[in-house]
């Protein structure tokens, strides 16, 4: 349980850790939170030769709405979720999420762009992204790139981030008041990662559903969104049928993975409850 | 005033949770530090271990090779159905299980040991294995120890007379299967030891996260062919233990060999990992049983098949019997049957070792009585409460059908009570409105005995050649009239420092303060046998009475001296020595300052040294309890809610509730845990799938519930303080609870609920092929 040696480095300005980035690109990994990298590192499943820890660089570390977004700075922790920073649906959304997200001494250190970077299939914060098409501002030495998070997760523990990239920012769409939001997740024990969950974020009109988005997590290799059930719920009411159609339809295009936790076949019927279950929360 | 039943604050705590504590890794700092590479597989041939060559100064690689003059850990038993089977310090010629150790490496730094150890090669021809019990009792499953065919290391059998005619008389046969799934003790501070040698004396000391210390310092001394008297062992401050931390494990051996060839001190402290992989398992067992009961729902003859999977090895001192032999004697639990036949096995797998865990068989043979109790009522059209009021003891002393002797006990009133505190006929009726609602409640009872304070005779009785039971306690008053007891037992978060000085200082009219309890030291203590099996407070709490009260004399006498009083007339109170029905007294302090520096006033006669020292050894005694569990059962993912949780319990006089209860708390939780969340998982080739606590599961606080706590006192005579054990009652009652609890919820799905833990996709699993068939 003690990691393998590494060097470790710890800049104090976006410049120099770019700088280190670049020059360490294939054998580096930045730490923010540690609260994934480091474990792994103990069991030595990780075992980077460098450490770049960006926890000095203030220029990372803020969090606010700006130009109908909430900016996520890179050094935002998960515990700055847990009350309301934001405007609109997300004021209710992001502390309900961040409920779920581990224990209170992991929220405190661990970060929301670091989750992201990490991209467990489980985590929380990748469904809201990739559910809520976030962007994703990630910056080298050869400059900036915004991400949007559909495509952004790869499969598990892989993203479109290159080597010598960092995240500087996660832009979160500020949801207008005529949004309306549900989450639901599963695990063995509290603050366990999800075995499966949902997050459902609909637009109502004339009490019909004019714009619905439902992304599930945990279940597959990466969070995204169920088109297939979204389109199911477009015109309708929030009759029960409907939401279950939708559920089902989640249901039918999962590919779950499994483990000693929950079989494919027992991961497919948690989403389905989970996706029925979100949409609920979100219309209810 | 007595101290005796008082809740006062634990003498343990200040320095626990001010962070003053000790344990092995604080002891640690400067040894070289020790780690032990272990098999990847699960059975193979050992075909060479390649070292490197350019090892960096101070690092070593020591292999079985090293270790020729270490005999291996090979417990007896004394009974014809037992195969005693070796375990080798350090695998020399086979590895039996994945997290076997076969080499150890040594280094400066914790972090360069494990650099190290990455780069021992141990080439191994992997052979096939089996790990699941079933599998290792069917023809032709790979053999773990060749001396002994068909995996069985023991296999015991009962029958008492008139069986057949018994059953062949009962109007119905119930029978169930059921299946606990293997589990680790989880201590949260994993084993740990470092070991000092001493160049002046020649001596080692080990500091060892260790429940019987004399124990171990015994057996290591057998096993290295060194005297006893060159070893010391110390047990510090110790992070829970629940019965991993009471065998002689290979690493312990290598880490005393290690300090005397190195003339130094080397440190051990096991990760979470290695504790999850190779320390002990427990409760990987199956038992068919089979009820055959009257008309009226009495239960004439019991049958139980009972499976243990115990391991690659066989436990030392206890044994893999210790599992076994328990469900063999102990199955009929609190009910009165007088026709019992059973066969209960030990068999070996190519899986870490089966020890002690809390309550050893009780959990899973209480599971199986009382799972077939609620079968039973439903076949019989019977309120679960009322089949177990039929059938259980009531008259005492009772003498089951295993020749165990039930003391006085209060089996029924705490069903009685638990039953009216979760008020039955309105549970029914809320369970009725909540099912039309589409929500699955669920009640479940537990009805159970737990066998504690049992003595010599208890475990000779079991054929072990090292018998454990009796305790001696040393109590010493020093010149300023303040107390230390030596004991034998060594407590590791059971309040016993403060429970024994609440015995002490009622015999003594002292308060609990002023006694220190020495524990855990055997250059300190008298030989004894540790904390384990309900037993200390029971125990070493009657030696404590006993030398407590031999040291009343002495200073009784001392008084009358001084006070010219007859002795028998002195009782002792607030510190001071009183002559009854006078005003004349002495403080205590003042008697025995008088006793060591004047001792020529007491003539020729009187020893100066203050003391007094006492052996109980005790037959042993029953608690009992009712555990009620209320649940909530989420029929679309499985989950399950403990809405409520009672215990009514009866371990006869309390001498701190307050610590009572906190055992019970915590055996609870151990209990839940055991019926819904923790499960070690091998897969068919024995790989390990759950060596971290990513995949295993304590519970958090999050998912135990409150629980309720009631106490009965039934005052037996078994014990000299009265006092019951209480330690693994919790672990015992609460699986059984909760799973019928589960059943009772799930019964609109008709579905069976007999396996633990009852996990969610288990959970999900059975109601998705009920529903299946039709929708309820």
């Amino acid at each position: 349980m003690k990691p393998a040696a590494f060097a470790y480095h710890a800049p104090r300005s976006l410049d120099e850790a770019l700088a280190l980035l670049a020059e360490h690109a294939d054998e580096g990994r930045l730490l923010a939170g540690g609260q994934s990298l480091v474990p792994a590192m103990n069991f030595r499943l990780a075992r980077p030769a460098v450490l770049i820890d960006i926890n000095r660089i203030a220029a990372l570390d803020f969090l606010g709405e700006a130009d109908g977004w909430l900016r996520i700075g890179a050094l935002t922790r998960h515990l700055a979720f847990e009350r309301p920073v934001a405007a609109g649906p997300l004021a209710t959304l992001l502390p309900q999420v961040a409920w779920h997200v581990a224990h209170l001494p992991i929220r405190v250190r661990g970060t929301f762009a670091g989750s992201l970077a990490h991209a467990d299939p489980a985590a929380e914060w990748s469904l809201v992204a990739a559910t809520l098409a976030a962007e994703i501002v990630a910056l080298s030495r050869a400059g900036e790139r915004t991400l949007p998070a559909d495509g952004f997760f790869r499969t598990a523990f892989t993203t479109a981030l290159r080597p010598d990239e960092l995240i500087a920012e996660v832009r979160l769409p500020l949801l207008g008041e005529d949004w309306r939001c549900g989450f639901a997740e599963f695990s063995r024990r509290k603050g366990d990662f999800a075995l499966a969950m949902a997050l459902a974020a609909v637009r109502l009109e004339d009490e019909r559903i004019a714009a619905a988005r439902l992304g599930v997590g945990g279940v597959e290799h990466r969070p995204r969104r169920i088109e297939a059930a979204e389109a199911l719920l477009l015109g309708e009411s929030a009759r029960p049928e409907v939401l279950a159609a939708a559920a089902d339809a989640v249901a039918a295009a999962l590919e779950p993975v499994e483990d000693i936790h929950a079989s494919a076949e027992y991961r497919r019927d948690l989403a389905r409850v989970m996706a029925r279950r979100a949409l609920e929360g979100a219309l209810a | 005033m007595s101290w005796i039943g008082r809740p006062i604050p634990r003498l343990e705590d200040p320095a626990l949770l001010t962070g003053q504590g000790r344990f092995v890794a604080d002891t640690a700092q400067g040894a070289a530090a020790v780690r032990f590479v272990r098999s990847p597989v699960a059975r193979g041939r050992i075909l060479g271990i390649d070292v490197p060559n350019d090892l960096p100064a101070g690092v070593r690689v020591i292999t079985a090779a090293d270790l020729a003059d270490v005999r291996p850990i090979r417990p007896l038993l004394h009974r014809p159905d037992y195969v005693a089977i070796g375990q080798p310090a350090l695998a020399a010629t086979c590895v039996r299980h994945v997290g076997e150790p076969v080499a150890a490496v040594v280094a400066p730094g914790a972090a360069q040991a494990e650099d190290v150890a990455e780069l021992v090669f141990v080439e191994i021809e992997p052979e096939e294995a089996v790990a699941d019990l079933d599998l290792a009792l069917a023809a032709g499953a790979p053999q773990v120890h060749a001396e002994a065919p068909g995996n069985l290391l023991i296999d015991g059998r009962l029958a008492t007379e008139g069986f057949d005619a018994a059953v062949a008389a009962a109007a119905h046969l119930v029978e169930i299967e059921v299946c606990s799934r293997r589990q680790s003790a989880m201590p949260l501070e994993a084993r740990a030891a470092h070991a000092s040698f001493e160049r002046a004396t020649g001596r080692v000391t080990l500091t060892c996260s260790v429940q019987m210390p004399h124990m171990l310092r015994t057996a290591i001394a057998d096993h290295l062919g060194m005297r006893e008297s060159d070893l010391r062992v110390v047990a510090p401050d110790v992070g829970g233990a629940f019965g991993q931390k009471m065998s002689l494990f290979p690493e312990y051996l290598v880490l005393v060999w290690l300090a005397r060839r190195l003339r130094g001190a080397v440190a051990w402290i096991e990760d979470r990992r290695e504790n999850l992989t190779a320390s002990a398992h427990g409760r990987d067992q199956r038992h068919r049983v089979r009820g055959a009961f009257a008309a009226d729902g009495r239960l004439l003859a019991l049958e139980g098949d009972l499976r243990c999977n115990v391991g690659a090895y066989s436990s030392y001192p206890v044994t893999c019997g210790v599992e076994p032999l328990m469900a063999l004697a102990e199955l009929p639990g609190p009910y009165d049957v007088r026709h019992y036949r059973a066969r209960a096995r030990g068999v070996a797998t190519n899986t870490c070792m089966m020890a002690p865990y809390r309550g050893v068989s009780r959990p899973v043979i209480t599971l199986a009585m009382e799972r077939l109790m609620d079968c039973a009522a439903d076949r019989l059209g019977l309120d679960p409460v009322e089949l177990r009021r039929r059938n259980l003891v009531r008259a005492f002393p009772y003498r089951s059908a295993t020749g165990l002797l039930f003391d006085e006990g209060s089996y029924l009133d705490c069903l009685e009570r638990a039953a009216a505190t979760v008020d039955l006929p309105a549970f029914r009726a809320r369970q009725a409105a909540a099912r039309a609602a589409g929500r699955f409640l669920g009640v479940g009872f537990c009805v159970f005995s737990e066998r504690t304070g049992y003595g010599t005779p208890a475990f000779a009785a079991r054929g072990m050649e090292i018998a454990p039971g009796y305790e001696r306690v040393e109590i010493a008053m020093d010149p300023s009239g303040n107390l230390e007891a030596r004991i034998g037992a060594s407590p590791h978060g059971q309040g016993l420092a403060t429970t024994l000085a609440q015995l002490i200082a009622d015999e003594l009219g002292v308060e609990p303060a002023q006694i220190r309890i020495a524990h855990g030291d055997t250059d300190r203590t008298p030989y004894g046998w540790g904390t384990f099996a309900s037993r200390s407070l029971v125990i070493a709490g009657g030696a404590c009475k006993l030398a407590a009260a031999a040291l009343r004399d002495r200073l009784a006498r001392l008084a009358g001296h001084l006070l010219e009083a007859d002795p028998g007339d002195v009782e002792f109170a607030d510190g001071r020595a009183r002559v009854r029905g006078t005003d004349l007294s002495i403080e205590l302090a003042t008697l025995a300052r008088q006793a060591y520096h004047q001792s020529h006033r007491f003539g020729d006669a009187h020893d100066p040294y203050l003391a007094a020292h006492a052996t109980y050894d005790p037959a042993g005694t029953f608690s009992n309890a009712t555990h009620a569990a209320i649940v909530e059962v989420d029929p679309e993912t499985g989950h399950v809610a403990i809405e409520r949780f009672l215990v009514v319990e009866d371990a006869g006089v309390l001498i701190n509730p307050m610590i009572a209860d906190g055992q019970v708390h915590g055996g609870v939780a151990q209990g839940i845990a055991h019926a819904l969340f923790e499960e070690i998982v091998y897969d068919d080739e024995g790989n390990i799938l759950t060596a971290s606590l990513a995949d295993y599961l304590p519970p958090t606080c999050a998912e135990i519930p409150p629980i309720e706590v009631q106490h009965l006192v039934t005052e037996s005579d078994a014990t000299l303080t009265r006092a019951k054990g209480l330690g693994e009652g919790g672990a015992i009652g609460a699986p059984a609870a909760v799973l019928n609890a589960i059943a009772d919820a799930l019964k609109p799905f008709g579905v069976g609920v007999f396996e633990m833990p009852a996990t969610p996709q288990r959970l999900r699993a059975l109601i998705r092929t009920a529903q299946a068939g039709e929708v309820p």
